[in-house]
């Protein structure tokens, strides 16, 4: 009795002093007593995330190899190449949260953790490279610029860095649809067809409408959140309208207006069953991406166990005939049945 | 210009290559590795494309009888033990060229006083994996052994002459084999066989004969480009 009554003392002193660190905005950081619902819910976010960047890099990596003018390609490759250093500063950030980058892939890779639905929609023309940068990357950094005052000190800083890569990236999207737009009728055909296709899936980006969404208001307390999905998506669409006004694209959005008492844009409704089939794994590109990604993996698993096996002995200090390894990073065989967890 | 039209080819074709693997690598650095490697490439390639002409218009609008890149650079990326196997010949050349060129004062000399310090980086991770490959598990062993076989014909062409390229082709050739020599050595791997034997398909990349798969390659690569006759990008 009185060792539980210690221990209860001892928890709450904890929580008191963590409650009292997020109140004052001061950063939890790794060795810091965290409840463990907040590092439960800051690895499903984090993790979420690098996958998103992992499994970003597909629809545009889709068109490297296509991209019409090789300026355009190097800043195509430059940028699928940060979405892989995201990745990898994303999973350093959740590793300090005790989970494995291992762990994380394997979850990926049999679906039990999520990556943000806007990557499984196929990207159909060059324009779409434009797209996914003016809107997918203006959305993202509508989302995580409030990030960087997140109260998790590594996924903060993390996300300092990543912003700033992302508005490069942005303005160089923004800057490939208005060459479309400005250029041959075919071109600027192009570019209204990606937006038409893009807007309304980056508007999902932000999430369920507050009244269905399941970790805000707990994330917002412990202040890993700062705005609701709703208040970001509001500020994202007053955001684009005069954009869109500037490149010379309309949006695909007939109920679309400013709101003068509001001092806001109103918009349509989002096609809300949309949403939820895609995030269950029903979306146009969700089997391939995932596919891609573990293929990519498997393939892979020899290298990975070459590179092990090398550093075993050049760790025990043997030379000679190369030999079977038992190493292995454990998640290439990954067969755990996939949980779908709907949340965003 | 044939020789800044060759060099140029080279890297863009080889940049082409590498870009191909973007979201298939086998561990996330090498997805940064991969691409840092190929914009390298590619930063080289315009440089020395536009010595000669329009870059654009010489990437996308030259049929495959025109390019002058060797043929190990356009060989498919295949396992990435082929991909490392092509890797390692090609950036040890490119290195010991560039080398040679920054020494010298032609016209290449700035450009390759800039690569050369790029190459050096790419030569090291090839190396590094081919040690790697070569002495890690049985299977890594195989791949690696089996890939520096299949691409040991297409290293030949790299000591060819080439009208307006100024090196010591017989010092490039020598240096080149002591290199890789040694690290095939360290990593465990038969060297496939003497530089002569390698020989018989010289030659023909740089006279726009090359194999197979480039003209599918440059397929992809030009098509959306010439699709739109004349719009800018």
């Amino acid at each position: 009795m009185t060792a539980v009554t210690a221990g209860t003392a001892a928890a709450s002193t904890h929580q008191a002093r963590f409650d009292a660190a997020v109140a004052a905005d001061e950063r939890i950081e790794p060795r810091d007593w965290m409840p463990d619902d907040y590092r439960a819910s800051l690895v499903r976010q984090m993790a979420q995330h690098a996958h998103s960047e992992i499994i970003g890099m597909q629809p545009e990596a889709n068109w490297i190899t296509r991209a019409p003018s090789l300026r355009r390609k190097a800043i195509l490759m430059a940028k699928v190449q940060d979405e892989a250093g995201h990745g990898l500063y994303l999973y350093s950030a959740t590793e300090t949260l005790g989970a494995s980058r291992d762990e994380l892939l394997g979850k990926l890779h049999s679906g039990r953790q999520k990556y943000s639905s806007i990557f499984n929609y196929p990207t159909l023309t060059w324009a779409d490279v434009g797209a996914i940068g003016w809107l997918v990357d203006g959305a993202a950094i509508t989302n995580q610029v409030p990030l960087c005052r997140c109260s998790y000190g590594p996924y903060a800083r993390a996300m300092v860095r990543i912003c700033k890569e992302e508005s490069f990236h942005q303005r160089q999207g923004y800057e490939l649809l208005l060459a479309l737009s400005q250029g041959t009728p075919a071109q600027h055909e192009m570019a209204q067809d990606a937006v038409d296709r893009w807007w309304w899936p980056s508007l999902m980006m932000f999430g369920p409408p507050d009244d269905a969404s399941a970790h805000s208001a707990q994330s917002m307390a412990w202040k890993i959140k700062r705005h609701s999905n709703d208040e970001l998506r509001q500020r994202f669409v007053d955001i684009c309208v005069p954009q869109a006004e500037a490149l010379g694209l309309t949006l695909p959005d007939p109920d679309l207006r400013w709101n003068e008492e509001r001092g806001h844009h109103d918009f349509g409704a989002i096609d809300w069953d949309e949403f939820w089939q895609v995030l269950k794994g029903n979306g146009p590109c969700n089997e391939q991406r995932i596919s891609q990604r573990r293929k990519a993996h498997e393939d892979g698993a020899w290298v990975r166990e070459a590179a092990a096996a090398h550093a075993a002995k050049r760790a025990f200090g043997r030379s000679g005939a190369p030999h079977e390894s038992a190493a292995s990073d454990g998640s290439g065989t990954e067969s755990d049945e996939a949980q779908v967890e709907a949340t965003a | 210009m044939t020789a800044a039209l060759a060099l140029g080819d080279d890297a863009l074709v080889l940049s082409h290559r590498l870009g191909e693997w973007a979201g298939h690598a086998p561990v996330l650095e090498e997805e940064v590795a991969l691409a840092n490697i190929a914009l390298d490439l590619l930063g080289q390639a315009r440089t020395l494309l536009s010595l000669v002409g329009d870059e654009d218009e010489l990437a996308y609008l030259r049929e495959e009888r025109a390019f002058r890149n060797l043929q190990l650079v356009e060989q498919p990326n295949g396992d990435f033990a082929h991909t490392i196997a092509r890797q390692l010949y090609f950036s040890t050349y490119q290195r010991l060229l560039y080398g040679q060129l920054a020494a010298g004062d032609s016209e290449f000399s700035g450009l390759a006083a800039k690569a050369v310090k790029e190459v050096a980086y790419h030569q090291d991770h090839a190396e590094q994996w081919t040690l790697r490959l070569g002495d890690g598990t049985a299977e890594s062993h195989e791949r690696m052994q089996r890939a520096c076989d299949a691409l040991w014909r297409f290293t030949g062409e790299m000591f060819q002459p080439v009208e307006g390229l100024d090196v010591d082709r017989e010092a490039l050739r020598s240096a080149w084999l002591e290199s890789v020599t040694t690290v095939l050595k360290r990593a465990t791997l038969t060297v496939p066989d003497t530089a002569d034997t390698g020989a018989w398909a010289a030659g023909a990349g740089r006279q726009g004969l090359h194999t197979e798969p480039f003209g599918r390659m440059l397929a992809e690569m030009q098509h959306l480009h010439r699709s739109h006759p004349g719009a800018s990008w």
